[in-house]
């Protein structure tokens, strides 16, 4: 990653150091950028100041949500004589997405340090790595680093002699985005359909076998090593008051150089984009989701908000994950909106019927309107719908599908009803591919 | 494989994972892994040897979109259709399978030497667009290259999650 112009704010490689190692997914290559260190401080803390600590880093779940991780750790109920689970997300499907899965290719140890400090700070002898079940190449390199920190005794019995144990298992999940959401993915961990459950109870009381059980996000876990390491203050000296840290930019899309950017929260798209190389050559910023399809656009209105939890709420959309997909003036957003909910609609679990049908429904719809065979009242049927999913479906992703159809028409209703007057689509799709451009 | 010898397999298959809690789904990525498939043959095999209804085993396998119901080729090519992969290139190089294979998305040729089926991200974003050949990851393919990487494949074992082996 190369920057053309000094940036106001300078990329901070934690997670992503070593990615440029040939090696650097290897226990001796992590070691010997100061991989595990870390962990002996830890072992030799009292795991309830360890608490304490990613309490007072202020550190807020990478999956979405940006719960404080700390906080979350702490409700844990202290009379339940049950075994505690530690079970990591690592289901990353959401469209655009694309964090996770390269950190665990490049450097599987560090969430596996994040995993051994987290379970002992929340006194867990189990935990659940729950990939997705397409990414076959991270299935094996993770079992592959399970195995390297076995033999090295950094898993097992008595870890690094501190008398403390704790085992890794990497379940392998079978392609279902839904199997994301925490409950879905338990159900999914004990072996049925993943299905999310009835919240209340939440994991942190009843979760796994109805034990208590603490869901975070890849990066959540792989963050915590580095504040062992390095304090409290190093880490709130990044980011803002309220979103404290780092995190990964995901940059996707029109953007001449794409990748991981890894970067304080509040970094504005306009200085990720100039790390970037900008947007694609000739051509201008359209629109951009700022976590992924299931939080809703923004414009070239937004170039200047900090990427934070708070800022980005006040423009109308949701931080999510960081997965910045970038949308030049080429692209129909119609369309684009279109191919979203036609993967909700594919990924919709069934188990409530506002998302089951309204998401079947709004993909005829959508597919209408992009073919020009629309008209101008189904802009009002869309939103009916997306009222009847918004804060009614059972679960989360619900309202994601609702999030890119809402906003996209607030911020593009004239281009639907050029759609509708055209009898067409306005734009040649091909423009908006890599190859159509050159051509 | 006989009644006899897949009733022999699922039989072990069980047992190895029947110490593991809420083993289902590990089992029936074993069966897929092995077998390739997992039929209504298979599904009351396992609701039998697991004490749970045909019914639990059936919504399971139908859930996920991993699990075969029929045979699978020799050849299972996945090829990504999300976005990055689509802005890089990644229709063409469906339409160029399906004309060359003769089957759609999901479909196995009819000599059954190659299953052909989609799959959302693969998480090889920057490598686009990005093919899935018996388990083992492509990046940059295009028309020529998939051709090639077919050929090779052919005569490369199944990589499997489940097998140990490198990370490749
Ligand atoms: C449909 C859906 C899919 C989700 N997918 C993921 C995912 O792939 N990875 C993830 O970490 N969180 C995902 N989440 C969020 C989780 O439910 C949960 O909030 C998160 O794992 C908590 O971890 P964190 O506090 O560390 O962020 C998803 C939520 C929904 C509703
Ligand atoms: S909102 Fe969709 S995914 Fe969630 S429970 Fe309802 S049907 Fe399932």
């Amino acid at each position: 990653m190369t920057t053309d112009a000094q940036p106001a704010t300078a990329l901070t490689p934690v997670l992503s150091r070593n990615w440029d190692r040939p090696d650097s997914f290897t226990l001796q290559s992590y070691r010997e950028t100061g991989g595990y260190e870390a962990l002996r401080t830890a072992l030799n803390t009292d795991p309830d100041s360890l608490v304490n600590m990613v309490k007072s880093s202020g550190l807020r779940g990478r999956g979405g949500a940006g719960f404080p991780t700390g906080m979350k750790w702490s409700f844990l109920p202290a009379d339940n004589p049950k075994p505690r689970y530690l079970v990591v997300n690592a289901d990353e499907s959401e469209p655009g997405t694309c964090k996770d899965i390269p950190l665990m290719l490049a450097n599987p140890h560090v969430l596996l340090e994040g995993i051994v400090i987290s379970a002992y700070a929340i006194r867990s002898s189990q935990a659940f790595i729950y990939v997705r079940g397409e990414v076959l190449h991270v299935i094996r390199r993770l079992k592959h680093a399970v195995a390297e920190a076995y033999d090295a005794g950094l898993l097992g019995r008595d870890i690094l002699g501190s008398g403390f144990d704790l085992d890794v298992v990497v379940h392998a999940g079978a392609g279902a985005y839904i199997c994301g959401e925490e409950t879905a993915l338990l159900d999914s961990l004990e072996g049925y359909r993943g299905q999310p459950r009835l919240k209340p109870p939440f994991p942190a009381v009843s979760g796994l076998y109805a034990s208590p059980t603490v869901v975070n996000n890849v990066e959540s876990i792989a963050s915590v090593p580095s504040i062992v390491a390095n304090g409290v203050e190093w880490f709130t000296a990044m980011g803002t008051e309220k979103s404290a840290g780092f995190g990964f930019f995901s940059l996707s899309g029109h953007v001449a150089r794409p990748g991981q950017y890894e970067a304080p929260l509040g970094v504005t798209l306009r200085e990720l984009l100039d790390m970037a190389g900008g947007v694609r050559a000739g051509h201008e910023l359209k629109f951009w989701t700022p976590g992924g399809s299931s939080t809703p656009i923004l414009t070239d209105e937004h170039l200047d908000t900090p990427l934070d939890f708070e800022s980005v709420g006040s423009a109308g959309s949701m931080l999510g994950t960081r997965a910045l997909q970038i949308f030049d003036d080429t692209t129909c957003v119609v369309r684009a909106v279109g191919r979203w909910i036609a993967f909700y609609a594919h990924e919709s679990c069934g188990k409530c019927t506002p998302c089951r049908e309204g998401n079947f429904w709004m993909v005829q719809v959508l597919d209408r309107l992009e073919k020009g065979e629309g008209t101008e009242d189904e802009l009002d049927k869309l939103l009916d719908i997306c009222d009847n999913l918004l804060g009614r479906a059972f679960c989360a992703l619900g309202d994601g599908a609702a999030s890119p159809v809402m906003s996209s028409i607030q911020h593009f209703r004239q281009e639907y009803i050029d759609h509708v007057e055209q009898g067409g689509c306005p734009f040649d799709h091909r423009k908006s591919t890599v190859w159509g451009a050159d051509s | 494989m006989s009644r006899v010898d897949v009733a022999e397999l699922v039989r072990s298959v069980v047992e190895n994972r029947r110490h593991e809690r809420g083993p289902l789904l590990v089992i029936l990525h074993d069966l897929n892994d092995q077998l390739g498939y997992i039929d209504s043959t298979v599904v009351e095999l396992v609701a039998g040897e697991l004490n749970v209804s045909r019914a639990d085993v059936h919504g399971v396998v139908t859930f996920y979109t991993d699990f075969r119901t029929e045979p699978a080729a020799g050849v299972s090519l996945k090829l990504c259709r999300a976005e990055a992969c689509k802005a890089v290139g990644a229709e063409r190089v469906v339409e160029h399978a399906q004309q060359v294979f003769g089957v759609r998305v999901g479909e196995t040729t009819p000599d059954g030497s190659v299953t052909l089926d989609q799959v959302f991200c693969l998480g090889n974003c920057a490598l686009g667009p990005a093919a899935q050949v018996n388990g083992k990851t492509h990046g940059r393919v295009d028309e020529n290259r998939l051709v090639e990487i077919l050929a090779s494949a052919e005569t490369t074992e199944r990589a499997s999650a489940t097998s140990p082996g490198e990370p490749s």
